[in-house]
């Protein structure tokens, strides 16, 4: 008898009863969507990236991003992922940028060099200032990981109240990535005295930019 | 000779500088939890519970469907899942996939589940090096001990122990500050990062509907394991399941607010498969591996199978005032506090640990902070029965026992009672012997001069 078998045959042998062969239905999700005008959803994000410490800010157009962004980096080594929007709005064309690139090694080489990680986000968590962010050819895990400084341009209409619009928008995220990860703030440590210390191991920097 | 449980609780005891330690850090954390699930803050935090209680108990009443649902998803997104038994299987899985693929170095994030199974030892025995990249994990393994506390496992530490630590196995010089320690860790763990052949990780959740594992961090640490080297396996018990991605809606709001105050924790990464086609970077391998360990052992009692509920936030230990005042390190296996009493004797057996479910006042503070609502109180007094029960069955104990009888018989025979209570103030019991050493922790209650039922007949005469 394999170890799986073993572990099935025990956890029936001590509920006891055998294999069940219909599905068990689970108590219903509990998912509330409030309901949260655009313009307050931009609010609350701000105000919750800087209450971690991060710096948030929200720009007109593109072209107003570019300009934030350009004046963030200074032209200094930044990688930018693939994401159209970024290409779109000129970022991926500033002095210092790296963009494009599908080779996973050059990818990391680029990332554990650059001062700067530029991405966008898949949607945002209104209420709890997060990004949300999938694996995809347009967005690798790396870039808002390995730079010290992680900035990242989203546009409005990408904003969500909060986890359960996400749930309800995306209920198995796994049909469509590899890899989803919220980011809510600076990475941070209190391991020590229970003392918030910012920048650990991911950026200890971080920038929203909300477009529109 | 190891210490004993009373010797490990009277060092802790004597040690002010530890006491202040556990008593500053718990302290923090109990007000940083308490802003955070306030009415104000998260109104439906009592439903949440209610809610997280309820697919926890219907996940485990069914845990063979979803442990097959949540292989066959893993499977199907190119990922492996490997079953042990005990702790020993698994690292023999994870010395399998380490000799197939030639690997030296493995980065680990934090899990309590491979303390569980000694990983890091099993493997370095077999020449891997096994580093843990969370900062206080990679503190408490260059200390060459275990968590003091499921999150926060260098609770204990102050940062001049960390100073002299880095300065002794690191070679850098005595610095207190907080900032540069940190800065320390990261520079040495980066480049085992981008060196490392295996990134180990724990789970929080693992998500049946997707085939995926769900890991909450602060650090990045969590992420870097599992997304810069080419193989990335997560050790977890098979407690850890629930049905569906939709129940993150749930369980991640309560999980980061309980553990540390944070309504989200930096990160949370819900990993499914190796890295797809078209996507830039990640793993090329994925690999899950169960561990029984004592939990399928864990479901036969009815009254005790919702222990299996806990999603080790660590909001028991702080808030026990057993545990604030004994330590972490006083409890014999991995978990501590009120979890740990009730996990510890049910895993490694109740006679190897006969003393964990007394150590406890059962105040209730941990049954009323625990976000998925394990009655431990409940468990601990199942738990002393069955202490007991052996102690009848060894003929141990029978001083106590003969006492407590002799107690029983009197408390339902009024007259018998009354008589004796008469004469035990007239000639007390004298605190000698086996009575000494039942008083050394406790107090003799003082008897009045008149008793109420003497009184009420006084009265009533009047």
């Amino acid at each position: 008898m394999t170890a799986r078998e073993a572990i099935l045959r025990d956890i029936r042998h001590n509920l006891g009863r055998g294999a069940s062969l219909v599905a068990p239905v689970p108590p219903a999700a509990r998912l509330n969507v409030p309901k949260v005008s655009i313009s307050d959803r931009i609010e609350l994000m701000l105000d919750r990236v800087i209450a971690l410490a991060g710096r948030a800010v929200r720009v007109k157009s593109g072209a107003d991003a570019v300009e934030y962004v350009a004046g963030v980096t200074g032209g200094r080594r930044s990688i930018a992922s693939n994401s159209e929007f970024l290409r779109e709005a000129g970022i991926t064309a500033l002095p210092g940028v790296a963009s494009g690139v599908t080779d996973a090694e050059q990818l990391r080489g680029l990332c554990a060099t650059a001062d700067f990680g530029i991405t966008s986000a898949d949607y945002a968590l209104a209420d709890t200032g997060s990004l949300v962010m999938f694996a995809s050819p347009a967005d690798a895990r790396l870039i808002s990981l390995l730079p010290p400084v992680h900035i990242a341009v989203v546009p409005a209409n990408r904003l969500l109240s909060g986890l359960d619009e996400f749930y309800t928008l995306v209920p198995k995220p796994a049909d469509r990535t590899s890899s989803t990860v919220f980011i809510t703030g600076p990475s941070r440590t209190a391991d020590i005295e229970q003392l918030l210390i910012r920048g650990v191991h991911g950026p200890g920097e971080i920038h929203v930019v909300v477009v529109g | 000779m190891p210490e004993t449980f009373d010797q490990k609780i009277a060092t802790t005891l004597a040690d002010s500088r530890l006491q202040t330690a556990i008593y500053t850090a718990t302290n923090r954390l109990i007000s940083h939890r308490k802003a955070v699930v306030s009415a104000d803050a998260l109104p439906d935090y009592q439903e949440l519970r209610t809610q997280a209680n309820a697919v926890k108990a219907h996940t485990i009443e069914n845990l063979d469907w979803y442990l097959e649902e949540f292989e066959r998803n893993v499977l199907d997104h190119g990922g492996h899942v490997h079953c042990c038994r005990s702790a020993a299987d698994v690292a023999d899985v994870v010395l399998e996939i380490a000799k197939r693929r030639g690997a030296r170095m493995i980065v680990k994030s934090k899990s309590m589940t491979t303390e569980e199974v000694d990983l890091n030892e099993r493997l370095e025995h077999h020449g891997l090096q096994s580093v843990e990249s969370d900062f206080g994990e990679y503190i408490i393994q260059l200390m060459h001990t275990r968590p003091y506390h499921i999150v926060a496992p260098a609770l204990h530490l102050t940062r001049y122990d960390v100073a002299d630590l880095f300065e002794r196995a690191l070679g850098v010089p005595n610095d207190p500050v907080i900032e540069n320690q940190c800065r320390t860790a990261r520079g040495v763990l980066r480049e085992k990062f981008l060196e490392a052949d295996i990134g180990i990780s724990g789970a929080n959740f693992l998500i049946a509907d997707s085939g995926a594992v769900t890991i909450v961090e602060n650090e990045g640490n969590a992420r870097l394991s599992t997304s810069a080297p080419k193989v990335h396996i997560a050790v977890a018990g098979i407690e850890k399941l629930i049905p569906r991605a939709q129940d993150l809606g749930t369980f991640l709001k309560l999980l980061g607010r309980s553990a540390t105050g944070q309504p989200l924790t930096v990160y949370t990464s819900f990993l499914a498969g190796p890295k797809r086609s078209g996507e830039v970077d990640g793993p090329e391998e994925f690999h899950v591996v169960l561990l029984d360990g004592g939990r399928t052992k864990l479901l036969a009692d009815p009254e005790k199978r919702e222990s299996l509920y806990c999603i080790r936030c660590g909001a028991c230990l702080n808030h026990c005032p057993v545990y604030r005042k004994i330590g972490g390190h006083s409890f014999p296996w991995v978990y501590s506090g009120p979890i740990g009493a009730i996990l510890t004797p049910q895993f490694v057996g109740v006679e190897n640990a006969p003393q964990l479910p007394f150590a406890s006042s059962l105040c209730g503070a941990c049954a009323e902070v625990c976000p998925v609502k394990i009655d431990i109180p409940k468990i601990l007094l199942e738990l002393r029965a069955e202490v007991k029960t052996a102690e009848k069955q060894n003929g141990e104990n029978q001083l106590e026992r003969a006492a407590f009888s002799a107690f029983a018989y009197m408390a339902v025979r009024p007259k018998l009672w009354a008589r004796a209570l008469g004469f035990g103030r007239k000639l007390p019991i004298p605190p000698v012997g086996p009575v000494a050493a039942w008083l050394s922790e406790r107090e003799m209650p003082k008897l009045p001069a008149k008793s109420f039922r003497e009184l009420w007949k006084q009265r009533k005469s009047a």
